[in-house]
């Protein structure tokens, strides 16, 4: 209840200093005015998303360049998104597990477990006789299991995450395998498909979810106690736990939150491919890891935001929509997907250094 | 033991048995239509009588090892599904299944188990032809037959048999066949697409080179190409990214029915069909979409070459030659043919198509 207050002075004993660093430094700069107005941009939230902004940008005037109404069409548009919003919505769940100190390397595999378990024949059968809700359902509880797992083992059993999750992909995608021997399992349950797979005010639901799922994360980061106590925990545990604040419930809560946007990916992946896969969500945390970070939250916790992981998410689809719209192998497109996360970070970092001075 | 003493009798008993089936393939020719005979594509799992010829003669018991790489995928699992049910049709073989595993040194030590145990033959699909190469040899130099499957080793000293698909000629199928529907429709000036599985294994490579090259003989070339990872997810996004990059297609060929269950999804979340859909590997699937309509043809790739391989073993360890063949000796060497399956002839390939 009183608990947040510990994370709350820290926070504004951090923010004065950092003022009056931005004050001198744009009073020591030549041009004045520019500067003054240039760090107060800074300060606001494009402002430390700048490196990202940044590089979007040039990412889409590279397409307009190249591709012209082929990449600015809306339908183009909604199509980066719609790919986007399924691995959106881990990225935004990872966020949450990062900041608060930890890494979840089995997201994609939960994925993979959920979509195979809510597409069972059993559980079509009984979506089909009651309502498709229970295949959403289903791929949800599966997701929270697996995550409350490995919160259990992480808060609970002292574990180190990244050894957790290992098992947890090992285990997680071994278990789906099982369950599916290996074959693509085909949703016959069309309403849900056509459901998730629709639209809404001429946008695809699939980007409505990305979008509301992201707007919960961000109020749920900022304007909360559990987004303070997450900010707390990941920065120093031992002050957390010294301030009241129930570290390992909270850990496991973080990692049971991501469980949970696994099991939400993985329903729009289904009704995206309309099937359940033991491969489905192969290699998402990797995906995923790395749109948490270039987005500027810290690996090593206590700082991120969730704007910064949706420009790291819409960066990578971006460049991938681009070069396939350019007709670029997939080689080439590794090389810059490696290039820009180093570029990006960099901008970000310098970006931050100005205007954070912590 | 026996083995020296009734080699003799076999011999003859093979070359009567080789007349005979000689004598049967001639009638069967005359009788039959010479195409799309599903005999010669290999009937497996369909209940039919096995063909007619001696070598199928219950003979001596041959013990048979197989392993094979994890089915990660339809293909794959129906791959190493077919070599058992084949190696269970044979009274005379005694099948010794390794665990299937994508790990290629517990590959080798299972291929040194089967050495210990002293098999008579093994069919290996390799995880890695390279990395099983030496231990391949090894047996080899015991005595055991090796039967190379799908994954050629790195040496020619490492089997005895090779038999493989031919992914070349899947994309010289599929360009041939692009050709074809461009000359029948009259299409002007024809955009091409194609969606590649891994761009770097030698297979996409392969496959992409022969599509490029049947296209080349009638004057055409891929417009638009992108590469998936065999997955349906990485299908469905490859193939969204695709459709946006080329407003308009004409044919699209797609490598691989697995990942063609995200591609055809993909087609159908944006509404477009204004192309012929090609797609590779011959998936059940796609072959009830070809019933259907809603896809124009697939380029088989055989699930059915460890099951050849299982009764190439058999022949080679019971000393037995290929009854179809003048040739009293099994082939070094089997590359599979690459069929297009489409509406005339689906029904015929039905039987081989294997469930995603």
């Amino acid at each position: 209840m009183s608990d947040q207050t510990p994370a709350a002075p820290a926070s504004a004993s951090g923010t004065p200093p950092a003022d009056e660093h931005r004050r001198v430094e744009a009073a020591a700069a030549t041009e004045g005015d520019t500067r003054s107005s240039f760090g107060r941009f800074m300060s606001s939230s494009a402002g430390r998303n700048f490196g990202l902004v940044i590089a979007l940008l040039v990412l889409c005037a590279v397409g307009v360049a190249t591709a012209g109404d082929r990449f600015a069409s809306t339908d183009n548009m909604l199509t980066i998104l719609r790919l986007a919003a399924s691995v959106g919505v881990v990225s935004i769940g990872m966020t949450f597990v990062i900041i608060g100190g930890g890494i979840d390397l089995s997201v994609g595999a939960i994925v993979a477990l959920a979509s195979v378990w809510a597409t069972t024949l059993a559980t079509q059968r009984m979506a089909e006789d009651t309502h498709w809700i229970i295949m959403v359902f289903t791929a949800l509880a599966v997701g929270v299991g697996c995550g409350l797992v490995n919160g259990v083992l992480i808060a609970y059993g002292g574990m180190a995450p990244f050894i957790v999750t290992l098992a947890m992909l090992a285990a997680a995608r071994g278990l789906a395998e099982i369950i599916s021997e290996r074959r693509t399992q085909i949703i016959e349950v069309r309403p849900l498909i056509d459901f998730v797979n629709g639209d809404f005010l001429g946008v695809p639901v699939l980007v409505w979810i990305f979008a509301v799922v992201s707007a919960i994360g961000w109020v749920l980061l900022n304007r909360t106690t559990f987004g303070r106590r997450t900010i707390a925990v990941g920065g120093n545990a031992t002050a957390a736990r010294l301030a009241g604040i129930a570290v390992k419930r909270h850990t496991m809560m973080l990692y049971a939150l991501l469980g949970l946007a696994c099991g939400l990916a993985a329903v729009m992946l289904m009704a995206r491919t309309t099937t359940g896969s033991s491969t489905h969500g192969f290699l998402w945390e990797l995906d995923a890891i790395a749109a948490v970070v270039i987005g500027g939250t810290l690996l090593s916790g206590g700082r991120g935001t969730i704007v910064g992981t949706i420009f790291g998410v819409l960066i990578f689809m971006t460049l991938t929509n681009v070069f396939t719209l350019n007709n670029l192998d997939s080689s080439t497109q590794a090389v810059a997907k490696g290039a820009i996360i180093v570029i990006a970070v960099l901008l970000q970092q310098r970006v931050a250094a100005r205007s954070d001075s912590s | 033991m026996s083995v020296t003493t009734h080699r003799p009798f076999r011999r003859w008993l093979t070359t009567t048995a080789a007349v005979f089936a000689a004598a049967a393939l001639v009638v069967g020719c005359t009788s039959n239509e010479p195409e799309e005979d599903p005999d010669a594509a290999g009937e497996t799992g369909g209940g039919d009588e096995a063909p007619a010829g001696g070598n199928d003669e219950p003979g001596e018991t041959v013990t048979i090892g197989f392993s094979g790489p994890l089915a990660d995928h339809g293909w794959l699992a129906a791959v190493n599904e077919s070599a058992i049910a084949e190696a269970e049709r044979y009274e005379d073989i005694e099948l010794r299944t390794a665990e299937a595993t994508n790990d290629a040194s517990l590959q080798i030590s299972q291929i040194e188990t089967f050495i210990n145990e002293g098999v008579d033959a093994i069919v290996l699909l390799p995880t890695d032809g390279a990395q099983l190469t030496e231990v391949a040899t090894r047996a080899m130099d015991a005595g055991i037959i090796v039967v190379n499957v799908d994954r050629e080793f790195s040496s020619p000293f490492a089997a005895r048999t090779t038999i493989l698909g031919d992914n070349y000629g899947m994309g010289v199928s599929a360009g041939t066949y692009a050709c074809g529907l461009i000359e029948d429709n009259g299409i002007e000036d024809p955009v091409i697409a194609e969606i590649a599985g891994i761009d770097a294994l030698p297979l996409t490579q392969d496959r992409s080179q022969g599509f490029a090259d049947a296209l080349d003989a009638c004057g055409q070339t891929v417009d638009n190409r992108v590469a998936a990872e065999f997955t349906v997810e990485s299908g469905e996004e490859q193939a969204s990214n695709l459709l946006q990059a080329a407003p308009h297609i004409d044919i699209v060929w797609n490598h691989d029915d697995d990942q063609g269950v995200g591609v055809k999804q993909a087609f159908d979340n944006a509404g477009r069909d204004e192309f012929f859909f090609i797609g590779g590997a011959g998936s059940a699937n796609a072959m009830r979409w070809i019933q259907d309509g809603e896809m124009e043809a697939t380029v088989l790739y055989p699930p059915t070459q460890a099951a050849d391989g299982i009764r190439l073993a058999r022949l080679l360890a019971q000393n037995k030659g290929m009854s179809d063949l003048v040739q009293v000796e099994v082939p070094r060497r089997i590359v599979l043919n690459a069929p297009v399956v489409n509406a005339d002839n689906v029904d015929d390939y039905m039987h081989l198509g294997f469930e995603s």
